[in-house]
């Protein structure tokens, strides 16, 4: 028995969302867009940097080579918090969360904590996906799709290092369930 | 319509699948690394078969063209296994951040500001980078099919069949 066909029929969609990405914006753009997230990080730190200071960011070669500036993908990135959004609406799943469930039972409630966690998490991935040239979406799904090399190499970082870490901090030490 | 629009468009269509797939909870995402619940496995998966299928039936027919990210064997493995690590402990990779927000899941926040000062820090080390573990089995453009030497078709019915292997065996265990 299946668990649930969720999860495979919206990712069976998004398949088709990647072919019909690639396909229109060829015919429109005359160029392919792969779906893919963590170069607007790069792009949007580089706007924030620029406001204090724009030679910093004119002299340093990642961001002249990344080109800070609001593109397909950036959009797209702000497509996907709307589109989560009117999803979640809709179907009157919106709910404020300020600590997840998962964490609050192996750390507590604190908002700090996970702000904190979350921060320096997040920078270790960030960093990481820049380092591997991509994320789950960049390498993982478009790399896949296309059968890349990196593709493969990258999901096995992200997987390997992830499962790993993950059980070290959620399943060791006191308050961490067996 | 212009890139910004169909960007804009794509994306959204993304977050509503997201959203639908239920992938957005820290819980689906730590779970999965947990071993314990495979649902964010399951949908990427699934979108790899589809998206698979219907980038290469295209390419192979002339209509559109590859974008292989060059591999290089010790940036994507070092920095894929940082990406891991800091994906435990956050529970979000780049793009579910942005969706969790979206779906009220403000701690998210934390996770997006974390992931911008971890591009900025990256930007500056990327010239030392760039002769060092950059050049590190640095292969250029490689698919599969070309490291083998024969055609996507004959590697994709093998890809996808150990694909609906992994499948089997998470209905199997349940999880």
């Amino acid at each position: 028995m299946v668990k649930s066909w969720r999860p495979y029929l919206a990712g069976a969609l998004v398949g088709v969302l990647a072919t019909l990405s690639v396909l229109v914006s060829t015919q429109v753009l005359g160029k392919p867009k792969y779906l893919g997230a963590s170069t607007t990080f790069v792009r949007v730190a580089g706007m924030v940097e620029k406001s204090f200071s724009p030679r910093h960011v004119a002299e340093n070669s990642y961001f002249q080579a990344k080109k800070v500036k609001i593109d397909w993908q950036l959009m797209f990135v702000v497509g996907i918090l709307l589109g989560a959004l009117v999803s979640s609406l809709a179907e009157r799943g919106f709910k404020l969360e300020s600590v997840p469930p998962l964490w609050k039972e192996r750390f507590g409630g604190s908002v700090a904590t996970r702000a904190v966690g979350a921060f320096f998490g997040g920078a270790l991935a960030m960093f990481g996906a820049r380092l591997a040239g991509g994320c789950p979406s960049g390498h993982g799904l478009s790399g896949l799709m296309q059968l890349s090399v990196s593709g493969f190499l990258a999901m096995a970082g992200f997987f390997g290092a992830g499962v790993l870490v993950a059980k070290l901090v959620y399943r060791s030490g006191k308050g961490g369930r067996p | 319509m212009n890139a910004l629009s169909l960007g804009l468009v794509t994306g959204v269509f993304f977050g509503i699948l997201l959203q639908q797939g239920r992938v957005l909870r820290f819980e689906k995402q730590v779970g999965a690394m947990l071993l314990e619940d495979m649902t964010i496995v399951k949908f990427m998966l699934s979108a790899i078969i589809v998206g698979a299928l219907g980038i290469n039936l295209l390419a192979s027919l002339g209509v559109v063209s590859l974008k292989v990210k060059a591999t290089h064997v010790g940036a994507n493995l070092i920095g894929g296994a940082l990406f891991g690590a800091g994906w435990a402990i956050v529970g979000y990779c780049p793009g579910t951040s942005v969706g969790a927000l979206g779906e009220g899941r403000w701690h998210a926040l934390w996770a997006v500001l974390g992931m911008l000062a971890g591009a900025a820090v990256y930007a500056e080390m990327y010239p030392l980078f760039k002769t060092t573990i950059l050049t590190w089995g640095a292969y250029g453009k490689l698919t599969l099919p070309a490291l083998f030497g024969v055609s996507p078709w004959l590697v994709l019915p093998v890809f996808i069949v150990v694909l609906l292997l992994f499948f089997v065996l998470f209905e199997k265990l349940e999880i």
